[in-house]
């Protein structure tokens, strides 16, 4: 589903990703980790045709990157930290907004289904700027589900999320993983990555610096993992 | 760290001597002016750095074509010195009009045509630069620049016809003449040629100084791409 | 859920894509405005504001009035739709709500014009309230079709320019000074031609008095629509 060969990705001069391979099947949900400035961001922008790479092969469901960007854009769904929601408008009108630039027909249906499912469904008719992050966390994630995308790209979703809120969305993307879709997320947080996730990548000075499935490693057995992997 | 290319050794070397040539063209070759006296000597280095204004204004747009076309950073340098130099030969322009209209017509400025689409040119340049400066990106920075510098490229012409038509409707009563129509003076021969060779030596200079500029910035990149690998390291 | 759809779409569909994009970024914008305020209150109030400066700054008695009503209006568009822009472009920046548009399937020129066109609109209601006002603080008439026509030429030429250049300026740190800076010297063809029109519907010159200043606004606001949709492309994508 994802295949990323050898991706360079220079900021004027400075390299941020140095030659990075990657693969994701279909149904693969990837846990990123790594540390801060490590590339997961910029990995993830490019993945979510935001950014351009400045070189190596990269490739969504078949379709090459930048080429056919516009392609891919409708496979897509992105949670990033920021909530790419308009303060100004109610939820449900952000979501049926978002529902048109996807070009989906039965926008209305789509919105109140997607917020039931991310349980904002008392609140839709509440303006965005009112709610907290943790909800305004769910939206973005019920906006990104809208047109039912083949990959999501989640770029540390559980940032400034509270206990409750995190539960919420452990079980959203439970829910979501089971449906068949390929996940990649990023992620600070080791424990949790370890129990959602079915292989867990580290991401250290611009490369993938570790691979490893699920099964095969142990929440302890995953921070020594990582100590080692992205120590100096 | 490369060496100076001799090519650009000698094109400095002969710039500085094509510049004597002309500064001593202007001042004693060419013949006094009848009715405006030695002032008019001014004419043909403020003709002509009005030329290289104008040249460096298509260079910085065509080079902004250029590079939001290829990507490649080289021709974000070119923009750049381009805009840069322009900028000051535009400033050199403006003075150097002033001081040839103070005494012709008794006033530092008027709003003809030419004067303020150099001042709009200026200000066009400046705004580049402060563009650029409010920018951390530096991708962001090349593309920015080039964007701008083909929008200002389009409308300074533009705004050079709308204020033609303007005078054309209505005529300027305040009885000041455009102190750079053509026919003003007539020029003699030796007028015309130090008047067209300070044209050609300041086209010269403009590429000596754009070349000049370029390696600069090569220069600094390969600083500061030495430095990211010392301190990475 | 049935799925978004994979299939390739043909020419009427994607048209009718387009559109709707399009329809949906003015509408998003327009509703989010009408809800907060933000936006029009301040341009309304600083334009307002600025013509009460006018007045005293140019004793403004009844001859004079009418040579300088035409500049006074421009300029305090001018100022008060760079407002307009910075706010407009911003709400996009500031929680990465561009990014949002960009993920979407749609060409970016289907965002300029959205959003240019929610800018024009701005402007036009801004507009709408502000010659009323002159109108009745000046005792000019400012109620005359021509006038209709020659700001709503002005103002598509501005918003067109105005909306790339804002898309810019947005991103950089001095993003609040930037817009004028950047905008005002490239404008001026607009603002130029903008007056002098204003001023032959205002002063009832004769058709041949205002007919080359139209013709002038309609070829800049064309060039000046076409080259900003162009590049705009290269100010969005990374």
């Amino acid at each position: 589903m994802i295949e990323v060969r050898r991706l360079v990705k220079n900021f004027g001069l400075k390299p941020v990703l140095r030659g990075l391979d990657f693969r994701a099947e279909p149904g693969e949900f990837v846990a990123l980790l790594g540390p801060n400035g490590a590339g997961k961001t910029t990995m993830l922008r490019i993945l979510a045709t935001l950014s351009r790479p400045t070189m190596g092969e990269v490739r969504v469901a078949g379709y090459v990157l930048p080429g056919q960007a516009s392609a891919v854009r409708r496979l897509l769904g992105v949670v990033s930290h920021q909530p790419l929601l308009y303060g100004d408008l109610t939820a449900e009108e952000n979501l049926r907004f978002y529902a048109r630039m996807y070009g989906l027909s039965d926008g209305a249906r789509r919105a109140v289904e997607a917020l039931q499912s991310v349980g904002l469904g008392p609140r839709r008719r509440d303006l965005v700027r009112q709610f907290s992050r943790g909800m305004q966390q769910r939206l973005a994630i019920g906006r990104a589900l809208l047109h039912d995308p083949q990959v999501m790209l989640l770029d540390e979703p559980y940032t400034g999320l509270d206990q409750d809120a995190s539960s919420m969305l452990d079980d959203v993307l439970r829910r979501v993983a089971v449906a068949g879709r390929t996940v990649v997320m990023t992620s600070h947080d080791l424990p949790r990555a370890a129990d959602l996730a079915t292989r867990i990548d580290v991401l250290s000075r611009g490369v993938i610096a570790a691979s490893v499935p699920q099964t095969e490693i142990t929440p302890a057995g995953l921070i020594d993992l990582y100590r080692q992997v992205t120590r100096d | 760290m490369q060496p100076m290319p001799r090519a650009l050794k000698v094109l400095t070397w002969v710039s500085a001597g094509l510049f004597a040539v002309a500064l001593l063209m202007t001042l004693f070759y060419a013949p006094r002016e009848a009715v405006m006296g030695d002032v008019q000597r001014v004419f043909y280095f403020h003709v002509a750095s009005g030329w290289v204004g104008a040249l460096a204004f298509l260079v910085a747009a065509g080079a902004g074509v250029i590079y939001l076309l290829h990507g490649s950073r080289r021709w974000d340098a070119v923009g750049l010195a381009s805009v840069e130099i322009g900028l000051a030969f535009t400033l050199a322009n403006l003075i150097s009009g002033s001081v040839w209209a103070r005494p012709i017509w008794n006033t530092w400025w008027t709003w003809d045509p030419r004067l303020v689409t150099a001042s709009v040119m200026e200000l066009v340049y400046i705004a580049y630069l402060l563009l650029r400066q409010g920018l951390e990106d530096p991708d962001r920075r090349a593309r920015f620049g080039a964007v701008y510098a083909i929008v200002g490229f389009l409308s300074v012409p533009l705004t050079f016809l709308s204020i033609r038509i303007f005078r054309t409707i209505h005529p300027v009563v305040v009885g000041n003449n455009d102190p750079t129509a053509q026919g003003a003076f007539d020029m003699t021969p030796p007028m015309l040629q130090t008047f067209l060779f300070s044209l050609f030596v300041f086209t010269v200079v403009y590429i000596a100084l754009l070349w000049h500029r370029v390696r600069m910035q090569a220069l600094a990149e390969a600083v500061e791409q030495r430095k990211m690998k010392l301190l990475s390291a | 859920m049935t799925s978004g759809g994979v299939l390739p779409l043909t020419t009427g569909e994607r048209a009718r894509g387009y559109l709707r994009a399009v329809g949906a970024v003015v509408w998003k914008d327009l509703a989010a405005e009408l809800r907060s305020r933000e936006l029009l209150s301040a341009m309304l109030v600083f334009a307002l504001l600025v013509i009460l400066i006018f007045n005293f700054a140019l004793e403004l008695d009844i001859a004079t009035r009418q040579t300088v009503t035409s500049g006074v209006l421009w300029v305090t568009f001018a100022f008060a739709g760079t407002l307009g822009l910075n706010r407009s472009m911003a709400v996009e920046r500031d929680r990465g709500c561009l990014d949002g548009l960009l993920l979407a399937p749609v060409d970016r020129s289907a965002l300029y014009f959205g959003k240019s066109i929610g800018n024009l609109a701005f402007m036009l209601i801004v507009e709408a309230i502000v010659l009323p006002a002159y109108s009745i603080l000046y005792n000019v008439n400012l109620f005359r079709l021509g006038l209709v026509v020659v700001v709503m030429l002005g103002s598509i030429g501005y918003a067109a320019v105005g909306t790339l250049l804002a898309s810019m300026a947005v991103q950089a740190r001095t993003r609040d000074v930037l817009l004028p800076i950047l905008l005002f010297p490239v404008i001026l063809p607009v603002l130029i031609s903008a007056v002098k029109a204003t001023n032959a519907v205002l002063l009832g010159l004769e058709a041949a008095e205002l007919w080359p200043w139209l013709n002038l606004l309609i070829a800049y606001d064309v060039i000046f629509t076409a080259v900003a949709f162009m590049l705009f492309d290269f100010v969005v994508e990374e």
